[in-house]
């Protein structure tokens, strides 16, 4: 073993309570960074994911004029026959079109104006959370069915309850006028009163009658099997639909541009939280390493003498750092990774949760989502921190005069 | 040949307001294979002269020069390779590294002026063996006694080969012993490797084993004369090499 390395290794347990308090920092702030880190990338994960089968689903394939310009002319034609082509190539079910446009809905009391999303029942249930927070009622069975799915606001608004009739207006994509009556079949609580009041469903063959929309729809919303393999779905529907020039495949980002902000907000306030626990434990590296040069001091005169420069003797100081933050990197991370694998198998919940999970048809418990980056994103800081805070003590060491530094008690 | 030069140097301290002098124009030449021993009491400068021979403080003025080399001239980076490389230096505290073994601790300099591992622990093997500590060289320095530390600093010193070796006081942790024991073993090396010895003490038993002694009192040299008892000493080394 080299003579440095040994140096730092035995320099190391002259106080073995010190380095131990030292090392145990580290481990405990790598244990604890690789914990939050991995539930923090899970809670994100489930954040979108949650958001994103609420509704909008992974990505969608639309007009490419549709997503700046949502109106109800800007949709495309046979989008039926696309989205199954679509489902046949991916192998997956998890892929619905929709229409969308907006009415007048009115009972034999009331007017209010809504949001009318035609669906493929069969299908729609796979991309959406909706049809689960149905609570009255039930969902369509049949494409053409002139039917409506209403939300609890909306239906205390109007005054309405399942088996009632509902006549909608408003304007087909031709401009011609679309007046439909439809039967309230099911009522849902999303929990989320603008949801609740503005927004109903209809099955997707008689909203294209009923708009004038021909075979024609807004987009198809597409579901991957789990989030890291959104990409490359993305790419897989962007190769079926390459021909079709009018059509852009969209992702959730471009789809949901708030929701990667609110991350990336959430994100940043926890960094915050953890840059000063780091800082900390650059501190105690700082302190730790400062008070073992000074209790050397003539240790390092005497090396100083016999012709070692003080370069070498800083580098043992570093050396013996590395050594420190090397121990605490890897007890920390298996520990904190171990932690985090255990919690991403079992998840883990909180008072409160599943009462809250239940009520928006949401998952109840939370999973860690354990990766190389959350394995190593914090405990890589924390060492290269520690690094950083050894140089002062090993810069002082370039100040040291040998004769001055062997008289040090 | 001359081995130190030493001109006119002069070296002050500052101790709070008062002005110490540690060197006053002190003039000397020591020749290659000397053994040469500094004396007086404390505060007359030997150590300070020492100190400057061997690079480790710098005079205020005056000429150094160690074999051909300005030393004074010198700067930190180039003053340390010099030491490395050409004086050996023995503590009054022997200063050993505690966490290294003897033989880490002779292979150590070894080991920062490049050496294979392999010549490192052969000439290590055999410095310690003829310092007489064969069989303790996977001691640490608390497992040997003060006159064994001595010997492990002694091999230390010796074990880049240098042509000069500075000594402060390298008896003054010794039983009597110990103390000739060492200082036979100087005495050995200054005449089997032709290596100068510059021995700062004011232990009587000591300057008995030098060639020449130089009295020092006040920073200034006040009595510089052979040793005419030394040859006594070389004998009774002889002899017991016999």
């Amino acid at each position: 073993m080299n003579i440095t390395l040994r140096m730092a290794w035995r320099n190391l347990w002259r106080h073995k309570r010190r380095t131990w308090l030292t090392v145990g920092a580290m481990i405990f702030s790598n244990l604890l960074l690789v914990f939050l880190i991995s539930l923090q990338f899970g809670s994100y994960r489930m954040m979108i994911d949650n958001t994103l089968r609420s509704y909008t689903g992974h990505m969608q394939v639309q007009n490419k004029t549709y997503n700046d310009d949502p109106k109800i002319r800007n949709s495309f034609a046979a989008i039926i026959p696309l989205a199954d082509e679509i489902r046949h190539q991916l192998g997956t079910d998890s892929v619905a079109a929709r229409g969308v446009a907006f009415a007048m809905t009115s009972s034999k009391q009331r007017s209010y104006g809504l949001q009318i999303i035609g669906v493929e029942p069969d299908f729609e249930t796979r991309v959406s959370t909706l049809p689960g927070l149905i609570n009255k009622g039930h969902y369509f069975t049949d494409i053409n069915a002139e039917e409506i799915i209403i939300g609890s606001v909306l239906a205390r608004n109007l005054r309405v309850d399942i088996g009632d009739e509902l006549t909608l207006l408003g304007s087909g994509r031709d401009g011609s006028f679309a007046a439909g009556i439809v039967i309230v079949t099911a009522i849902f609580e999303s929990g989320v009163a603008d949801i609740d009041r503005s927004m109903a469903q209809v099955p997707l063959g008689y909203f294209q009658s009923l708009f004038s929309m021909g075979d024609g729809g807004h987009n198809i919303v597409i579901n991957a099997e789990d989030l890291p393999l959104v990409p490359l779905v993305q790419q897989n529907v962007n190769d079926i639909v390459h021909q079709r020039k009018e059509l852009a495949v969209l992702g959730w980002n471009k789809l949901q541009p708030g929701l990667k902000q609110a991350i990336q907000a959430d994100m940043a306030s926890a960094w915050f939280m953890y840059a000063v626990l780091i800082v900390l434990v650059a501190f105690s590296v700082l302190n730790t390493q400062l008070m073992s040069v000074l209790e050397r001091t003539r240790e390092f005169g005497t090396m100083m003498a016999l012709g070692v420069k003080p370069i070498r003797l800083g580098s043992l100081v570093i050396t013996e750092t590395f050594i420190m933050s090397s121990l605490g990197l890897a007890i920390g991370a298996v520990l904190g990774s171990a932690l985090a694998y255990y919690l991403s198998i079992v998840g883990f919940s909180y008072p409160g949760m599943e009462e809250m999970a239940g009520k928006f048809n949401l998952p109840d418990r939370m999973y860690p989502s354990l990766s190389p980056l959350s394995i190593f994103l914090g405990p890589g800081i924390v060492f290269f921190c520690s690094l950083l805070a050894s140089i002062y003590p090993a810069l002082r060491l370039f100040f040291l005069q040998p004769v001055s530094a062997m008289k040090a008690v | 040949m001359n081995a130190i030069v030493c001109k006119d140097l002069c070296k002050t301290f500052k101790q709070g307001e008062e002005i110490i002098t540690g060197l006053n124009n002190v003039s000397i030449i020591i020749e290659k294979g000397d053994f040469v021993c500094l004396s007086g009491p404390s505060g007359s400068g030997k150590t300070t002269l020492l100190n400057a021979i061997g690079g480790l403080d710098t005079p205020d003025s005056g000429e150094i020069s160690i074999g051909d080399i300005r030393i004074d001239k010198l700067g930190k980076g180039a003053l340390a390779d010099m030491r490395l490389h050409n004086i050996g230096f023995v503590f009054q505290a022997y200063n050993l590294i505690p966490v290294l073994t003897a033989r880490e601790n002779v292979e150590f300099v070894m080991q920062v002026s490049g050496m294979s591992a392999a010549e490192r622990s052969q000439k290590s093997h055999a410095i310690l063996k003829e310092v007489g500590l064969e069989g303790m060289e996977d001691r640490r320095p608390a497992q040997l006694s003060g006159g064994q530390q001595q010997r492990v600093a002694v091999a230390r010193a010796i074990v880049s080969q240098p042509t000069l070796i500075l000594a402060d006081e390298p008896t003054a942790n010794l039983d009597s012993v110990a103390s000739s024991q060492l200082m036979d073993l100087f005495t050995q090396l200054n005449r089997h490797h032709h290596i100068t010895f510059v021995i700062a003490t004011h232990d009587i038993r000591v300057m008995k084993y030098a060639k020449r002694l130089i009295g020092m009192e006040d920073g200034k040299i006040i009595s510089d004369q052979i040793n005419n008892d030394q040859t006594i000493n070389v004998q009774t080394v002889n002899n017991k090499a016999q």
